[in-house]
């Protein structure tokens, strides 16, 4: 740098500065990549499905919206086939509601209360540990890891007949809520870290008990943070393929689920079918409007945990 | 009474009968949850280790063959066993993913902790999460309906074949899928170096890109070769997308344009037959399920290891 610069800041010129510029466009066309991927899946997925029967032009709008939207109905409301023209969702998206529910009855009191056990209750020291440890490497099992684990433990229960679940929702739920287990007990833990001290303390002054003080205080105050892991965590197991296939909900199921102990098939499976299907070019209208429908559910539960999330996240300090 | 030994315990004096065996019963039940996550790895481990065993006693092959074999098929005539070919599929789709992966999503991270403004980031961050979301299914479907037609006609032209299902397009979908986890975690660690460092980088006079890539950068990373492993590893255990996109025919190859099978896909592909439960091919589910379990779980302990480093530095 010249001794006579007067100004404060003076970035080396040249190459240099060539490269700062370079760089920063490279960093922001990568955080674009993302957006980008998201744009040409949700496209590709759309054109595949109005190219079926091309009945507009593609830049009347209106009409291309009502097409598919009347498309995804009919979808939703037909059964499986193996004519690609009568083929639908319609037991995949039952059987995927029921896991929904099944899933978040086991998961949620479960993940939340080993939560609070950790964070509130657990003396500090090997135990916590050790469970800690536990849980940060299941989240990192491989989902089919858990798909081999359903399978010996709740569907055939090491061959012992009388407790055998077999091939039934309740197998898939417990796998499932196995699976997301891990993810609602992190996000839990965070969200009860968030809660200040302060606000434990004033009810101890108070008196309370311990469960008192978690019940009417901790747990209110981390509820949003709770429900925002819960609902991130649900909408993973909803897109959970490789697990059930493992569970046996992979079958040709022609009648709705009545109950949890009956057999059932999931939208994702059912995807999965139709796209790996002989006659798969047939079926790809079919196989993109079932992946429209699971990111339509899937992206609305995200997108509410997010913005949940955002809007209550803040604990009042 | 348990609820009192601990490190708070002397807070409290419960007097009532009633609240003391509530208390109890409560902190039973929350250590009953707790419980459940610590059988849950123990179930995995007996399940995997019980039905190994029974697989390497029933079918006569040794560990040593099992894992040097370099052929596989299950069905033959006699019935091969070696899981070197998987191995090698595996390898191959998680090294093409992580050239696309890591690159891209560390220079994501490196936008969104030094050089977005805090609007762009407050958009930015929930869209990566929100493609975090997205279930490998889709991704599968999308190399089968998009990748693979647009490798054939890049490729083609110059004589090469494309097989419909290709390593390559695997990689590609499993690349996308696991660019929103490098960026997040990178990021995570990136905004955590302290401002002072950056603030006296800056006070010397160096430009934007020398303190994102000599001092942050170098600052944190531990923390992003932690991220890295982790991508590196969920690659390992991907399933659908690979299943989908790269085929099952068992084969160590270095032509990216043909079929390769995965541990996990073998595994999927090998139940969808409806294996029977007392059969030699269904046990062996369960051996290369060990084999892929101990690899991953090694990554993920290893970058825990990496990032506990990097936490020891700065906290």
């Amino acid at each position: 740098m010249s001794p006579q610069s007067t100004s404060r800041y003076q970035p080396r010129r040249g190459i240099w500065s060539f490269l700062g510029a370079a760089f920063g466009g490279a960093c922001f066309l990568a955080t674009l990549s993302g957006v980008i991927a998201l744009s040409v899946l949700l496209g590709s997925v759309v054109v595949t499905v109005l190219r079926r029967s091309p009945a507009h032009a593609w830049y009347d709008l209106w009409n291309n919206a009502r097409e598919l939207f009347v498309y995804l109905q009919a979808l939703a409301a037909r059964r499986q086939s193996t004519n690609p023209a009568i083929a639908g969702f319609r037991i995949g998206i039952a059987g995927s509601l029921w896991l929904l529910f099944l899933v978040a009855l086991f998961a949620i009191p479960i993940g939340v209360g080993a939560a609070v056990f950790l964070e509130e209750f657990a003396p500090q020291g090997r135990i916590r540990r050790i469970i800690q440890t536990n849980i940060a490497n299941l989240a990192g099992v491989p989902s089919i890891v858990y798909g081999i684990l359903g399978l010996a433990l709740f569907v055939r229960a090491f061959g012992v007949r009388a407790l055998a679940l077999g091939p039934t929702l309740w197998a898939g739920a417990l796998t499932l809520s196995l699976l997301i287990l891990p993810m609602i007990v992190i996000a839990s833990q965070e969200a009860l870290r968030t809660v200040p001290s302060s606000l434990r303390e004033a009810a101890i002054a108070l008196g309370a008990t311990r469960w008192q003080v978690v019940r009417d205080h901790v747990l209110p105050a981390a509820l949003p943070g709770i429900l925002t892991g819960t609902i991130l965590g649900l909408s993973r197991a909803i897109g959970e393929t490789a697990p059930l296939l493992m569970v046996g909900a992979a079958g040709a199921i022609l009648q709705l689920p009545r109950g949890p102990s009956d057999r059932y098939t999931a939208l994702p499976v059912e995807i999965y079918n139709y796209a790996t299907d002989p006659d798969r070019r047939n079926f790809q209208p079919v196989a993109a409007g079932g992946i429209l429908l699971l990111l339509v559910l899937l992206l609305t539960m995200n997108m509410a945990a997010i913005l949940f999330r955002n809007h209550f996240g803040r604990v009042k300090e | 009474m348990s609820a009192t030994n601990s490190r708070k315990g002397e807070l409290w004096s419960v007097n009532s009968r009633f609240l003391l065996v509530s208390e109890t019963g409560v902190w039973v039940f929350f250590l009953l949850c707790a419980v459940i996550t610590v059988l849950t790895t123990a179930g995995i481990i007996i399940v995997l280790g019980t039905e190994t065993i029974a697989f390497f006693r029933r079918s006569g092959v040794s560990v040593l063959s099992f894992l040097t074999g370099t052929e596989l098929s299950p069905g033959g005539d006699p019935p091969k066993y070696g899981i070197l070919p998987l191995v090698w599929g595996t390898m191959v789709i998680a090294a093409g993913s992580s050239l696309i992966s890591l690159p891209i999503g560390l220079l994501s991270a490196i936008y969104l902790s030094e050089y977005a403004p805090r609007w762009l980031r407050a958009v930015l961050k929930p869209a990566l999460e929100l493609l975090a979301g997205i279930p490998t299914i889709v991704y599968g479907y999308l190399a089968l309906l998009l990748v693979t037609p647009a490798l054939r006609a890049l490729c083609e032209p110059f004589g090469l074949q494309v097989q419909t299902f290709n390593a390559l397009s695997a990689c590609v979908v499993v690349g996308v899928m696991t660019i929103p986890m490098v960026s997040s975690l990178s990021e995570d660690v990136l905004s955590a170096v302290p401002r002072s460092l950056r603030e006296a980088g800056y006070a010397l006079g160096a430009t934007k890109f020398a303190v994102s890539t000599r001092i942050v950068l170098p600052a944190g990373l531990s923390g992003v070769a932690a991220s890295f492993i982790l991508a590196i590893s969920r690659a390992i255990g991907e399933t659908m997308a690979v299943v989908l996109a790269a085929g099952s025919r068992p084969q160590i190859t270095l032509n990216p344009l043909t079929s390769v099978e995965t541990m996990t896909a073998y595994i999927v592909a090998e139940m969808g037959g409806e294996a029977s439960y007392d059969s030699l091919k269904h046990f062996s589910l369960f051996a290369v399920g060990m084999a892929l379990l101990l690899i991953t779980l090694s990554m993920n302990i290893l970058s825990g290891l990496v990032l506990r480093r990097c936490r020891e530095v700065y906290q």
